[in-house]
């Protein structure tokens, strides 16, 4: 996947000299070891900033809502699928989009990195490089290498969607699909829980969170101009740190991307204080698949379950 | 300079002293990270790390507050009258706070204390608080204290320093707060070494990888700061959630609201982030910050050119570097606070 | 120390509605604790925090004068949660009041000047107490001569509307009442605020202060005609507005550049603000 990362820059170089575009979205190299920030670029000078590799995990599709240019952004398969859910609920449209596909191959955990390695070398790791399909970590003088498969974030090793359902030109080779033989085997370790069971657990899941909004503003589906978090008349949740006020934000916020989410893992990698609240998108997107056989952003066609009404719904909840 | 030497049983069993008289706030481990908690008796901090994931800062400034209540019910006689909550206000000893976040509670001390108004809760609790410090002597790659105002080994709002001297820890009183925890730690043996203080602490700033230079932010004119084109570049990747500024010890912003159950409420003060949109919403509507790059360019203008400006103190960061390692998308106030300093 | 987030409680001892369209009404509060008027003392231009328990606080400008003693005024337009709260309220129920915050007009140095104001819509409750407070024959010799132009869309919108008519008649000040168009009985000015200002407005010189308080496009089109009449940005006096929440200085909210509006403001002469940038 490292050498996508030339045929991106070329394509993103001619579609700026060609004026197909106003202006790149893509990653440039950060400053922090297992990290890439989110940039853009209105020259085709500037196409060698451009960098690609495991750790450009954000969504970029959260750049695109409601911006009125003509826009090349580099999206993988869950970052297309999103851009589809966008095209569908009217937040940009496709004429805008050139989009620069990347077949994925995941994208490496950095917190789960960080604790393998803090298992076997103490210190602040310096470097992270990949070579091979290895992670290769230098702590000081040391070195820890790492299956790759091993590192990927949990949605990355799990996806059964790698390759861009949408796209204007590939950056590479489409990747054979997974096959993953059980993707909710944790959702549903939680759904038999007893109630005091699951109470606890979610007390336990969320216990940390701080309401910063990291997760809900690196998700591109959440683009409300005010969200329920914010509005005051009537104030729906409080604001301080109410354990039930926190529960809340993060169970509807949950529901609010029921049927939408593409489990791209930008909210948990965006967390600052690590909480696996995709647990919670999961289920709801177990839901949608069980319920109305739906998969999120896979069709500009059709519309999402919560927008239409078909006589095959289920209907058991009718008692 | 009185040098205290103790050696590591001596430690412990002062701070069982200590916890006699002080609730212990310190660094415990849990899972990847460091945090502070208060502290179980017989609990010691934890000073295996380098920093903790959030700051100290919520031990003076909780991320929720309650500040006055009532009641609505107009049956009682003092309905819809506001009071202040009660509150214990037991003495707290912050054991193991770095220099940067020791730094960093006293710059925020500067808006809750002025000379007009005097912030009760947070003074009260500053107040019942003594703050012994741990010199870094290994800081992380990110830390950039010696360029901010501080370093490994300062001083600055701490009662007491605490050195490790691998085979013992030197402590060294630096207020009278600070002499009374030595008596109670039962840390009297005045055999330490000040130049071993002095030569760990030229190994330790050697150390700081990192800097970021500040000489001419002072002389920057203001105005051409905020009309500086990088702004846009720089606030593209943000996604305006609050993580920087709650992880950060030196920033203090709050709302403040009003919660009711029934027929009793709060008001309540919660931490609140310049980043969020809400932020500067006119009930009209209007939005002197409405757009993500005024609001990015608010909070690094605001700690390195309008602190700077208002207060003589250098800038409003300490150098900590939790939101370089923090931040969703990487956005990393070392290099702007370069550009900003270089600008024109 | 005493708590600055504490209001002092007080009880709504009379409601006027102001405007033709309702949205508009000026509350009369007593004070329930003797001594906290006195606590209160504060001086035209100053704002404060109109505490409702259950809803949340809001600032709003005094429009009573220091020279009225035994309650405080406020004119409160209905806009979002706490105000509408506070349309529905009656005579008889408390709530509380924090202050008197922020800075008030610079009355040490208008002392012994000319005084211009210029006020539209609903802005002008601050200056309603500045009036006051100049025409009180305790301070009437304090100053030179005094000049108002004051506009509204409607008579029905314009606040105050006796006094205005009775200042309208004295001969120690020159009031200029003016609408937006024609209105049937209406025998003053008509035409926009600013337009007026221009036709009666004095010459700004070195004993002349312009204050000028109102909304943002009355204040876009006020600034050049004062600078025409020769008023330098450091004789024209604004009064900012800010989204607020302890109106102490401490919560960052309001701040513009290195001021704060509920404590450096809301005051502030044209050449702070133009040395500030534009997020106001």
């Amino acid at each position: 996947m490292l050498e996508y990362i030339n045929k991106i820059r070329e394509i993103a170089e001619r579609a700026l000299r060609e004026k197909k575009v106003d202006m790149v979205i893509g990653f440039r190299k950060g400053t922090m070891p297992m990290m890439n920030e989110p940039c853009f670029i209105k020259n085709p000078d500037q196409v060698e900033s451009l960098v690609w590799d495991s750790n450009c995990g954000i969504n970029l599709a959260n750049y695109l809502t409601d911006r009125t240019e003509k826009i090349a952004v580099i999206a993988k398969g869950c970052d297309s699928r999103s851009i589809v859910t966008h095209i569908t609920e009217n937040k940009i449209k496709r004429d805008q989009l050139f989009i620069i596909g990347v077949p994925c191959k995941g994208m490496i955990d950095k917190r789960k990195v960080a604790s393998e390695t803090a298992l076997r070398n103490k210190g602040e790791i310096d470097k992270v490089t990949e070579v091979s399909g290895k992670v290769i970590v230098n702590v000081d003088e040391t070195e820890t290498s790492f299956d790759r498969t091993d590192v990927l974030q949990q949605n990355c090793a799990l996806c059964i969607h790698r390759n861009p359902v949408i796209y204007d030109e590939l950056a590479g080779d489409l990747v054979e699909e997974q096959k993953v033989a059980d993707r909710y085997e944790d959702v549903r370790k939680i759904e038999s829980m007893s109630l005091d069971e699951k109470q606890n657990y979610f007390k336990e899941l969320l216990s940390s969170c701080i309401r910063c909004y990291a997760c809900k503003n690196a998700c591109p589906l959440c683009y409300c101009p005010t969200c329920f978090v914010d509005e005051a008349k009537p104030q729906w949740l409080g604001k301080g740190q109410e354990p039930v006020d926190i529960q809340t934000f993060h169970f509807l916020r949950a529901y609010h991307c029921a049927g939408r989410c593409t489990d791209c893992g930008a909210c948990e990698r965006a967390c600052p204080v690590g909480i696996n609240m995709r647990i919670l998108t999961r289920k709801l997107e177990k839901d949608s698949l069980e319920q109305f056989g739906w998969e999120s952003g896979l069709s500009l066609e059709k519309r999402p379950p919560l927008d239409t009404w078909n006589s095959e719904d289920p209907d058991d909840f009718i008692k | 300079m009185k040098v205290i030497k103790i050696d590591k049983e001596e430690w412990a069993k002062g701070v069982l002293a200590l916890a006699d008289t002080w609730q212990i706030f310190g660094p415990a481990k849990e899972k990847d990270y460091h945090e502070f908690k208060i502290l179980g008796k017989g609990e010691l901090p934890d000073l295996n790390f380098q920093n903790t994931r959030l700051s100290p800062k919520n031990m003076v400034f909780p991320q929720s507050e309650d500040m006055l209540e009532y009641t609505l019910d107009e049956t009682k006689q003092d309905h819809h009258i506001m009071k202040e909550v009660k509150k214990d206000y037991p003495r707290v000893a912050v054991i193991g706070i770095r220099p940067c976040d020791a730094r960093a509670i006293s710059l925020v001390k500067m808006n809750f204390d002025t000379q007009e108004y005097k912030e009760p809760y947070w003074l009260k609790k500053y107040e019942s608080a003594i703050f012994v410090g741990v010199a870094c002597d290994n800081p992380h790659s990110t830390c950039f204290c010696t360029t901010a105002g501080c370093g490994p080994y300062n001083e600055e709002g701490l009662d007491v320093l605490l050195v490790d001297a691998d085979a013992d820890y030197l402590v060294k009183p630096l207020t009278e707060k600070g002499e009374k925890l030595l008596q109670a730690a039962g840390w009297q043996n005045e055999s330490g070494d000040q130049s071993i203080i002095e030569s760990k602490k030229s190994l330790a700033e050697a150390k700081i990888v990192t800097q970021v230079v500040t000489d001419k932010l002072k002389d920057r004119k203001l105005l051409d700061l905020h009309a500086a084109d990088f702004w846009e570049d720089i606030s593209f990747a943000c996604i305006n959630c609050g993580a920087c500024a709650y992880i950060c010890p030196t920033c203090w912003c709050f709302d403040i609201q009003d919660e009711v159950h029934w027929k009793s409420g709060k008001r309540i003060r919660n931490w609140d982030s310049c980043m969020f949109p809400l932020f500067t919403l006119h009930t009209t509507g209007h939005n002197p910050r409405g757009t993500k790059v005024q609001r990015v360019r608010q909070r690094f203008m605001h700690k390195l050119k309008y602190f700077v400006d208002k207060y003589e103190k250098g800038i409003m960061c300490a150098g900590c570097g939790r939101c370089v390692r923090q931040c969703p998308v990487n956005i990393d106030i070392r290099k702007v606070c370069n550009l900003m300093n270089n600008w024109g | 120390m005493q708590n600055p987030y504490l209001p002092y409680p007080v009880r709504i001892d009379d409601i006027i509605i102001e405007t033709e369209d309702k949205n508009l009404k000026t509350f009369k509060f007593v004070f329930l604790n003797k001594g906290d008027e006195e606590k209160f003392s504060y001086n035209p231009g100053q704002f404060a925090e109109l505490s409702i328990p259950g809803k949340g606080e809001i600032p709003i400008g005094i429009a009573s004068s220091p020279v009225e003693k035994g309650f405080v005024k406020f004119t409160v337009f209905k806009a979002g949660v706490v105000t509408s709260y506070l349309h529905t309220m009656k005579k008889g129920d408390i709530m509380g009041i924090r202050g008197p915050l922020g800075n008030s007009y610079p009355w040490d140095v208008m002392e012994g000047k000319n005084i211009f104001i210029i006020g539209g819509g609903f802005a002008f409750t601050t200056l309603r107490s500045s009036i006051v407070y100049m025409l009180d024959p305790a301070n009437r010799d304090k100053f030179g001569n005094i000049d108002v132009v004051y506009g509204a869309r409607t008579p029905g919108m314009l606040l105050y509307k006796d006094e205005l008519i009775a200042w309208e008649k004295r001969d120690d000040i020159n009031m200029h009442l003016t609408i937006d168009t024609e209105a049937p009985n209406w025998n003053y000015h008509v035409g926009m605020g600013p337009g007026i200002a221009e036709k009666v407005g004095p010459k700004g010189d070195s004993n002349t202060y312009a204050i000028a308080c109102g909304p943002p496009i009355m204040i876009k089109f006020t600034l050049p005609v004062l600078e025409k009449l020769g008023f330098s940005p450091d004789k024209t006096i604004l009064s900012l507005e800010n989204r607020m929440k302890c109106g102490i200085g401490m919560c960052g909210r309001c701040g513009i550049g290195k001021e704060l509006v509920c404590k450096d403001g809301p005051v502030f002469t044209l050449s702070e603000i133009q040395s500030t940038p534009r997020e106001y």
